[in-house]
């Protein structure tokens, strides 16, 4: 693009160029349409990079999302661009990740949640059985059927608990012997002593017998009441059935024998008898039977109600009374089945008597019809009768024989009809009595079963109850063992404790007697020390007045020798030096031969003051007048610039330049400060202000020729200053110690 | 230390006169003897007598800065 920019410049300005070159007149406008046609072509090109620049980015974001994240975080603006063009970013690299994350927490947090749904479960029942041992005592056998239900639990949450298990079995032993607690358990943890937890059981164990005892008082009377009515139901219903069969017996001799008449009216009186014995009988059976189902009925709700007791001591007398319920209702039910047979039976001879009779009656009805004039009893009339009448009497009898044949026959097929309805109404019957039969039979088959399940229960819960109990019993050795072993650690910190606590009280009251001893010791020797003390600082006081006064003495002779050396300072002369210092430095050395200070002040006293003497401060002040103009013309001369032409120029500044005669020097030299002539007006300040050491400091910061110049003046002032300072320091020191020794008066 | 420069100057003034006025007269003799009264020989001996004498002055007056160095031979 660059290349393409460039070229369209060289051309542009080639063209351009040309133009002008060739016409002159018309160089603006083909000037501006020249540049304007490469300028839209270069315009061109740009946005054509441009844009496919930009498509590119898009084409390429489309396909790898993380160039386009990397886009849209360092790009502003081409968010909204590229989810213009691509839609929003689906972001499939962050969901897998996070996905796996998820997946990865869940068996994790779910592992946990079922650990805290455990023992949130097991802390849930540890609260229910407080507030269920809250309920009356009428609820101690729910309450032992809790605790069972509960200490199985218990036992089964520690198994499935590994971590905090130390402490577990004993909580659940007495989350144990909390359950056993009674109604006014306020502190849930406080637990019973073994006494009255024996005393709890006691009383519960003698509740549950005083329960039973009644239960099963209850049930036997009832069973015995059930017993007695089904018994008598069942006579009755024997009885009544033998009064059935003796009935139907009766009558169907008496419908079969034609015997004489006295005999047939005697069978019919003992039928009529039968009958009458048979149907109070049934009445008996029937009462009987209400009875015996009603106490049966009030049985079974007696049982039931027991069960609903739940003891379960009480369920092999509950099973039994069920048995022996189930029994008799068997028996019973055998009998009316029994006795409906009986009946169905005597209903049918009966119907076939009724049949016969009517029979017989139409016959009668016939007979008479046709002879009206006979009587009943025609079987006494053979000898009365004509022969006319024999002969009507005999066609009438073929006639009735044929009618008779005819109706026998009619009679046979009728018959045949009505023993199919017969048989019908009996199958019907039959079926029906099949379908009571069956289900009374199934109905004591499954009452069987249920018994039998009911015993096996039983038998079952026994076994459970005993595996419990043991469980029990090595639930509690466990807590004894535990509960042994606690207490000896206990008992063993406790001995710890109080050995422990003994000791310190002993070595306490040690220490406290020591102490006191030690005192005594202390002030004594202490007085002691203070009587001779004082004996020494007596001694002590009397020979220092001695060597005070030895020191005052001393003290004079230095004190007059340095007063000597100071003298000689001022024998210098405008021009000379002093006098040499030498015998009144010896005769100073002399005086204080045991000071050490004065000494070394006196041994650093320089040479030269010694032998030759030192100038005075007003020499100096004026030689330094002297030296100044020197050093001023030398001013610009130093170890690099030292040709003549520079001292050409050395002399000609100093004669150009003008300073001030005196300027008061700065606390703090600057480096403008430097310059040899603003240093000398400084030195010429101090000198005239009687400052020689700062005069000589300041004149210490020239450099180059203009130093060399004022060396030797350097040296001699540092000389004086030197011995001016010893000199004061001794006198200084003479001072002092003159100013030690003197007492007052 | 102050006088030595005064000092210094003396002998440099004396010294270069004297040199000045010697290259003069040299130049003078050759002159005449060898090369027929032309004047450079003067200029020249003149120029020669003041390099000389400025020369000498200037190291006179540098020699304080002067720093004379020895080879030590490695034995």
């Amino acid at each position: 693009m660059l290349r393409v920019c460039l070229r369209g410049v060289k051309a542009t300005a080639q063209k351009s160029s040309g133009r002008i070159r060739l016409t002159n007149v018309q160089q603006c406008r083909v000037y501006t349409t020249g540049e304007s046609s490469g300028a839209s072509r270069v315009v061109a090109a740009g946005l054509l990079t441009v844009t496919g620049g930009i498509g590119g980015t898009i084409i390429y974001a489309k396909w790898d999302h993380k160039f386009r994240a990397a886009v849209e975080k360092n790009v502003p603006y081409s968010e909204w661009l590229l989810g213009l063009a691509l839609g929003p970013a689906s972001q499939d690299a962050g969901l897998p990740i996070r996905k796996q994350m998820e997946s990865i927490q869940p068996p994790s947090m779910m592992e946990k949640q079922m650990r805290t749904s455990k023992a949130k479960s097991e802390k849930k029942l540890k609260e229910t059985t407080e507030p269920a041992l809250s309920q009356p005592t009428q609820n101690i056998q729910a309450e032992a059927s809790a605790e069972a239900t509960q200490i199985i639990s218990a036992i089964s949450e520690v198994q499935s608990i590994p971590a905090p298990c130390d402490t577990e079995p004993a909580a659940a032993a007495a989350a144990v012997l909390q359950e056993t607690e009674s109604a006014g358990a306020a502190e849930p943890l406080r637990e019973r002593s073994a006494e009255e937890v024996a005393a709890r059981l006691a009383q519960q164990n003698q509740d549950e017998k005083d329960i039973i005892a009644s239960l099963s008082a209850r049930l036997d009377d009832s069973l015995a009441s059930s017993a007695k009515a089904t018994l008598q139901a069942i006579g009755a219903q024997e009885a009544a059935l033998q009064a059935i069969t003796q009935h139907t017996h009766k009558l169907k001799e008496a419908m079969e024998t034609e015997g004489p008449t006295e005999e047939k009216s005697t069978q019919w009186k003992d039928l009529e008898a039968a009958l009458a014995d048979r149907t109070t009988s049934v009445n008996v059976a029937k009462t009987a039977l209400v009875k015996a189902n009603e106490a049966l009925d009030s049985l079974k709700s007696v049982i039931d109600k027991s069960r609903g007791l739940k003891i379960t001591a009480a369920r092999p007398l509950i099973l039994a009374a069920e048995e022996n319920l189930h029994k008799m209702v068997v028996d019973l039910d055998k009998v009316v089945s029994k006795v409906q047979s009986a009946e169905s039976e005597a209903k049918i001879v009966a119907q076939y008597t009724e049949l016969v009779n009517e029979a017989k009656q139409q016959f009668q009805r016939e007979v008479s019809s046709l002879t009206p004039e006979i009587q009943a009893n025609w079987k006494g009339l053979t000898g009365k009768l004509s022969t006319d009448d024999l002969n009507a009497l005999i066609a009438h009898a073929h006639r009735r024989i044929d009618q008779l044949n005819r109706e026998l026959a009619e009679q046979r097929v009728r018959g045949q009809i009505h023993m199919e309805a017969a048989l019908e109404q009996q199958r019907a019957e039959d079926q029906k009595a099949l379908d009571k039969a069956v289900g009374t039979a199934t109905q004591h088959v499954k009452e069987e079963a249920r018994l039998e399940q009911e015993r096996k229960l039983a038998d079952l819960r026994e076994v459970i109850e005993a595996e419990m109990r043991t469980q029990l019993r090595r639930q509690a050795a466990a807590h004894t063992d535990h509960v042994r072993d606690v207490l000896k650690v206990q008992e063993q910190e406790l001995r710890a404790e109080a050995e422990q606590e003994l000791s310190s009280k002993l070595l306490e009251q040690e220490t406290r007697y020591r102490q006191l001893t030690q005192e005594q010791l202390d002030d004594f020797t202490l007085d002691m020390n203070a009587a001779y003390a004082r004996l020494k600082g007596v001694e002590e006081a009397i020979d220092s007045h001695v060597e005070a006064e030895e020191e005052a003495r001393k003290a004079h002779r230095l004190w007059l020798s340095v007063e000597a050396l100071t003298y000689t300072l001022k024998t210098a002369s405008a021009e000379s030096p002093s006098m040499p210092l030498e015998d009144a430095a010896e005769a100073v050395r002399a005086s204080c031969v045991d000071s050490d200070f004065a000494l070394a002040l006196t041994s650093a006293l320089p040479e030269e003051s010694l032998k030759r003497g030192v100038y005075s401060e007003a020499s100096l002040r004026a030689r330094f007048n002297s030296l100044r103009s020197l050093a001023r013309r030398v001013a610009l001369i130093d170890e690099s610039h030292n040709t003549l032409y520079q001292y050409f120029l050395s002399y000609v500044q100093a004669a150009l330049l003008f300073e001030k005669q005196q300027e008061v020097p700065p606390t703090q030299l600057r480096s403008e400060d430097l310059d040899p002539f603003k240093l000398l007006s400084y030195a010429s300040y101090c000198l005239e202000h009687g400052d020689l050491e700062l005069a000589a400091k300041l004149v210490n910061q020239l450099r180059g020729e203009a130093r060399r110049v004022v060396e030797d003046w350097l040296t001699e002032a540092r000389l004086t200053l030197e011995t001016r300072q010893v000199i004061s320091l001794l006198s200084a020191y003479a001072n002092a110690v003159g100013l030690g020794t003197t007492q007052a008066p | 230390m102050a006088d030595e420069l005064g000092r210094k100057w003396d002998r440099c003034l004396a010294d270069t006169a004297l040199k000045t006025a010697t290259g003069v007269g040299i130049g003078i003799v050759f002159s005449v003897l060898f090369f027929k009264r032309r004047t450079w020989p003067v200029s020249f001996g003149s120029g020669l007598g003041l390099g000389m004498g400025y020369s000498n002055c200037q190291h006179d007056f540098r020699s304080p800065y002067l720093i004379h160095g020895h080879v030590v031979k490695d034995q």
